[in-house]
């Protein structure tokens, strides 16, 4: 069956973020204030032929630390896409 | 002498580093990404560009490539690796050199010269130069701020792996570094590109320096 | 309350006359395809059809240009067995809309135009022209298209070697995004997409085909139109108007088409760009004088159910025809494969009907397979080159008398004029820096320079020590007040620019920016346009080799100033040394070179500067053209430059052309580069100070009276103006300004306008 899957890629804490930095500058000009700790990612959704969800999951979180991510410097982690 | 300048799809500056090379009287040809052995090469360079598109990340895809395991042997039997802009993007992602390279901290793409300050002549790139010599070399990279973290970054001062700097930070690379090596040294990779400074006509030869020390004799097994 | 819907060809642009053409073309009412083709093959986009018989003025000829107009782009002869590829187009509504999108596609698609000839890429300009940085709208254009265009052409690897930058109120809402392409090859490679020989396969490469930018006829749904190839289900989500651009698609595109060539597998090529596969197979099937039948059922599609008009006129980027003969498709493949580019068989080459008069006519048919249902079928010339020409109404705006007697010089300029010099100094380099300007190693005068210097050297190029000269300009101000005069100095500035690198003009390529055609205040600005130009080209014997117009460019019902874009290309016959540029010496004589004065009762006009229309000041009387002075100016500087860049030794180190924001303004750029001072001294008048008319070059020599002779030998004017040192830049009593001040205004004077970092 085949299953949704959203694997979110981060910047690990520690690592300097300079597109969070700039978003986060330019929401006070916007009206949007007491945003902090703005950090940016990615996020890839995919459909996944699996015996199960949690397989899904599994295989997408070894896809995501083999290739979606660099470990060096970013964490990634698997979530069900399914709507609902 | 015979150098190879790998070609992943996506990859330009191929033929710049080819003629760069040839430009010193030395041998040197195209490898295709799908070669699954780089033999016959006494260096390797992986040359700028967009290999794969920078798709994911830069270097992400290219890593995976066939000719990369051929390259990742080479290395560990001290065949001299060189990566410039891409290259060098590769080399972290696929691990044979540590730290990564992020998006420049003012977000935009630069290309522009830059004064670089020679660290460490313990490599194969920088072995031709003097210890503080300064280099007119242009950048050209989105994504060229080099990242580790501080043990990384600790481990690479105490083994001399910094072999260039910046004297003013362009693009907010960790502790201005443009260039670091492997601890053996025979792998280096930079983001400034050498083969783009090899003429006066062309606005500095200070590459030079660099690349007739990576196409002297091979350094041998260590 | 409801109106009757508007009939179909209406709907696809096409007025009732068209449609009776159309109908006597093919002796039978069109289908609603068939008329989707018409509608979009015989735009103004595709067809030129208000502009074409005024280009005709337009001088194309030359003993060294191998391609004129009308092919994808200009050809000529540069010497040494290289031929040069040269084109210019816009990009103006698409980056209105999406600016990242709009500037990367048009990147994309001038790049396909010129690797279609055969051509490796090797420069882009982007001449660029956006409302005034105080609106915020504006700030977010000029990002979003110096992104796009960086994005793009970076990773594609053709570096963004020049351009230009202008703001003015006119663009606000619509922007102008020209691009420019020069490439390379072996003279003998030069091809041409022409479909020849019966039985050869038409075969596209690249993308898939999606509904990006089915323009035109997306306004089917709206009016209506349903039956059989109609579009009952679109709706506005399934039908993005805005393409999106794949350099790394295009890069693998560009290697592969360049080795199909070099392989000899192909016999044409054709990019597909506006109006996407049936401008491409009725284009090659119209030039080969055959039939072509498309299958759109082999064409690979990115998106379920589309229709077959969808399929015909989408503008899906990195997409290319090629005509190849059928024994050699394995090969095609094969090769295709190992650069992953998409290679499939679309098109028949077939022989020509027969009609009623016993001609041979070429249809292009679109059918379901190859042996399947004809969806349509009408003659290819009559969609490609048979497009109704108008001669529409021209007339001379009224305003313009009462404009022209509305002179800036009557405004004084007294004292020190140092705050009027800064508000001119604009240092583009936040934008070019952007911009990879430097792989292939050719590039030896960069971006922000009067001209780009190349080296013409390439992938598989034979050796050459000879090097390319590239400016784009245009100066909408002088062409609002006086299109005719504006232009041919539009062509002059260009030529001086291209001096000052040391070369000699060789093609000259338009992009003709200017409003609503339908308006004949701007058919009589694009009429003496041309006419200007043609004037200028021939006084200089540059041939036009291509060209581009853009029309319908509108703020909000008003129509944009003029802006017809000049690209000129030229040629240094020895380049083994860099040209002197800005970088003047202490010490050094300044020499202003050239007809001091302007011709005409002004001797300094004002009008059209950039420092009158920074005071809002629009009216007055531009210079005259007069071209025999100014021809032999740029021939003695571009003389007095190249002796150095073939290497010899000069007492000349320094050269720099008047262009705009005058005098002042090319003594300030040439300090703040340098870091170094002059003093000058006393102009003639303070209007000296920023008048703009071209023929005038601020050169510096370490050897006055040598300069002086050969000056005199050439019969060319020249005076010592001042010393350069200091660290002031000092103009008689108008200007004392310190250089490290003046330097830090210009470098930041766009990021700050733009609200970013440096």
């Amino acid at each position: 069956m085949n299953y949704p899957v959203i694997v979110d890629v981060t910047l690990r804490h520690g690592i300097a973020d300079p597109e969070g930095a700039t978003i986060e500058r330019a929401l006070p000009a916007l009206g949007f204030t007491g945003v902090t700790n703005m950090r940016a990612g990615k996020s890839f959704r995919m459909d996944i032929d699996a015996e199960s969800e949690s397989a899904a999951l599994e295989k997408a979180a070894a896809l995501a630390q083999r290739l979606l991510s660099n470990p060096v410097i970013e964490n990634a982690s698997a979530r069900s896409g399914a709507k609902g | 002498m015979k150098i190879g300048v790998v070609v992943f799809p996506g990859s330009n500056c191929e033929y710049d580093a080819l003629n760069a090379v040839q430009s010193l009287g030395v041998e040197a040809e195209f490898i295709w990404h799908t070669n699954t052995d780089v033999e016959g090469f006494d260096g390797v360079i992986l040359p700028g560009g967009f290999a794969h598109g920078d798709y994911l990340r830069p270097g992400a895809i290219a890593r995976f490539s066939p000719v990369m395991e051929a390259v990742a042997r080479f290395a560990s039997s001290g065949g001299a690796v060189l990566g410039i802009c891409n290259g060098f993007q590769v080399l972290t992602e696929a691990g044979l050199l540590p730290g990564a390279l992020q998006k420049n901290a003012g977000l935009t793409f630069l290309c522009q010269p830059t004064t670089l300050v020679v660290e460490s002549t313990a490599s194969v790139l920088t072995r031709g130069a003097t210890k503080g010599q300064e280099l007119v070399v242009p950048i050209n990279h989105f994504s060229g701020a080099y990242t580790c973290d501080d043990a990384t970054l600790a481990s690479l001062e105490a083994n001399d792996q910094i072999v260039l700097r910046y004297t003013q930070n362009p693009n907010g690379s960790r502790d201005d570094i443009a260039g670091v090596r492997n601890v053996e040294g025979n792998v280096v990779g930079l983001m400034p590109h050498p083969e783009r400074a090899m003429s006066t006509l062309l606005g500095s030869a200070d590459g030079r320096v660099l690349l007739e020390g990576f196409v002297r004799a091979p350094v041998g097994a260590h | 309350m409801t109106q009757a819907p508007e009939p179909l060809h209406r709907a696809l642009g096409l007025n009732d006359e068209e449609l009776e053409q159309i109908v006597a073309v093919l002796n039978r009412e069109p289908n609603p395809l068939e008329l989707a083709l018409y509608g979009v093959m015989w735009s103004e986009h595709c067809s030129y059809k208000s502009s074409r018989i005024h280009l005709r003025r337009l001088p194309s000829d030359g003993a060294h240009v191998l391609v004129g107009p009308g092919e994808n782009a200009g050809v000529i002869d540069a010497g040494d067995g290289i031929a040069v590829a040269i084109r210019i187009e816009s990009h103006n509504h698409p980056s209105a809309i999406e600016p990242y999108q709009g500037a990367a596609t048009g990147v994309g698609g001038i790049l396909r135009d010129v690797f279609t000839m055969g051509a490796r890429p090797l420069a882009l300009m982007d001449p660029l022209f956006f409302g005034e940085l105080d609106d915020a709208r504006q700030r977010w254009l000029v990002e979003g298209v110096v992104a796009g265009i960086s994005g793009y052409g970076n990773s594609v690897g053709v570096p963004t070697v020049g351009g230009e930058l202008t703001f003015d109120e006119c663009y606000a809402s619509n922007p102008l995004v020209n691009v420019l392409c020069c490439g390379a090859l072996p003279r003998e490679r030069l091809v041409l997409g022409v479909a020849s020989g019966v039985g050869n396969l038409a075969v596209l490469l690249g993308s898939s085909t999606g509904r990006d930018g089915i323009g035109g006829v997306s306004v089917l749904a709206s009016a209506g139109f349903s039956g059989e190839d109609g579009a009952e289900s679109l709706d506005d989500a399934k039908r993005p108007s805005v393409q999106v651009g794949d350099p790394y698609e295009e890069k693998r595109l560009i290697e592969a088409c360049l080795e199909l060539l070099d392989r000899g597998l192909v016999l044409g090529i054709q990019d597909l760009g506006g109006a996407g596969l049936i401008c491409a197979t009725c284009e090659t099937a119209a030039r080969g004088g055959v039939g072509m039948d498309v299958d759109i059922t082999a064409v690979p599609l990115r998106e379920a159910g589309m229709q077959p008009y969808e399929i015909m006129t989408s503008e899906s980027q990195e997409r290319m025809l090629a005509i190849i003969k059928p024994q050699n498709w394995d090969d095609v493949a094969r090769l295709c494969a190992k650069w992953e580019v998409r290679a499939s068989i679309v098109g028949h080459v077939v022989e020509p009907s027969i009609d009623a008069h016993g001609n041979a006519v070429g249809m292009l048919r679109v059918r379901r397979g190859f042996d399947g249902e004809i969806l349509g079928e009408v003659p290819a010339r009559s969609l490609a080159d048979e497009a109704p020409l108008y001669d529409r109404p021209r007339l001379r705006p009224s305003s313009l008398d009462a404009m022209r007697l509305d002179e800036p010089t009557s405004e004084e300029l007294r004292g020190l004029a140092n705050e009027q010099l800064l508000e001119l100094l604009i240092d583009p380099a936040w934008v070019y820096r952007q911009y990879d300007s430097q792989l292939f190693l050719n590039t030896v005068v960069g971006p922000g320079r009067d001209a780009s210097l190349l080296r013409l050297a390439g992938p598989g190029l034979p050796a050459s020590n000879r090097g390319i000269a590239l400016s784009t300009d245009s100066n909408p101000r002088w062409c609002a007040l006086d299109p005719r005069v504006g232009t041919a100095l539009s062509v002059a500035e260009s030529i001086a620019n291209l001096a000052c690198v040391g070369a000699s003009p060789k093609a000259l390529v338009n992009c003709l920016n200017f409003g609503n055609p339908e308006h004949p205040e701007v058919m009589w600005q694009l009429s003496e346009s041309i006419d200007g130009m043609a004037e200028a080209c021939r006084a200089f014997e540059v041939p036009v080799v291509g060209g581009n117009v853009s029309l319908y460019n509108e703020s909000g019902g008003n129509d944009i100033d003029p802006t017809p874009v000049v690209g000129l290309l030229g040629v240094v016959d020895s380049l083994l040394a860099p040209p002197p540029g800005w970088n003047w010496t202490s010490g050094d004589a300044v020499m202003l070179v050239g007809v001091r004065h302007a011709g005409g009762a002004n001797p300094f006009p004002l009008a059209g500067t950039r420092w009158a229309t920074q005071r809002g000041r629009r009216g007055g009387t531009i210079a005259p053209f007069e071209p025999r002075a100014l021809k032999e100016t740029f021939a003695f500087v571009a003389r007095e430059i190249s002796v150095i860049c073939a290497g010899a030794p000069s007492d000349v180190t320094a050269v720099h052309d008047v262009g705009s924001g005058g005098l002042a303004t090319a003594l300030a750029e040439m300090a703040s580069e340098t870091g170094l001072g002059a003093q000058v001294l006393e102009l003639e008048s303070h209007a000296e100070l920023f008048a703009e008319f071209p023929g005038r070059f601020v050169m510096t020599t370490n050897d006055v009276e040598g300069f002086i002779a050969r000056a005199a030998r050439a019969g060319v004017a020249v005076e010592m103006v001042g010393t350069v040192g200091g660290t002031a830049l000092a103009i008689g009593s108008s200007i004392d300004l310190d250089v490290t001040q003046l330097s830090a205004r210009r470098r930041h004077a766009l990021a700050d306008a733009l609200h970013t970092a440096l």
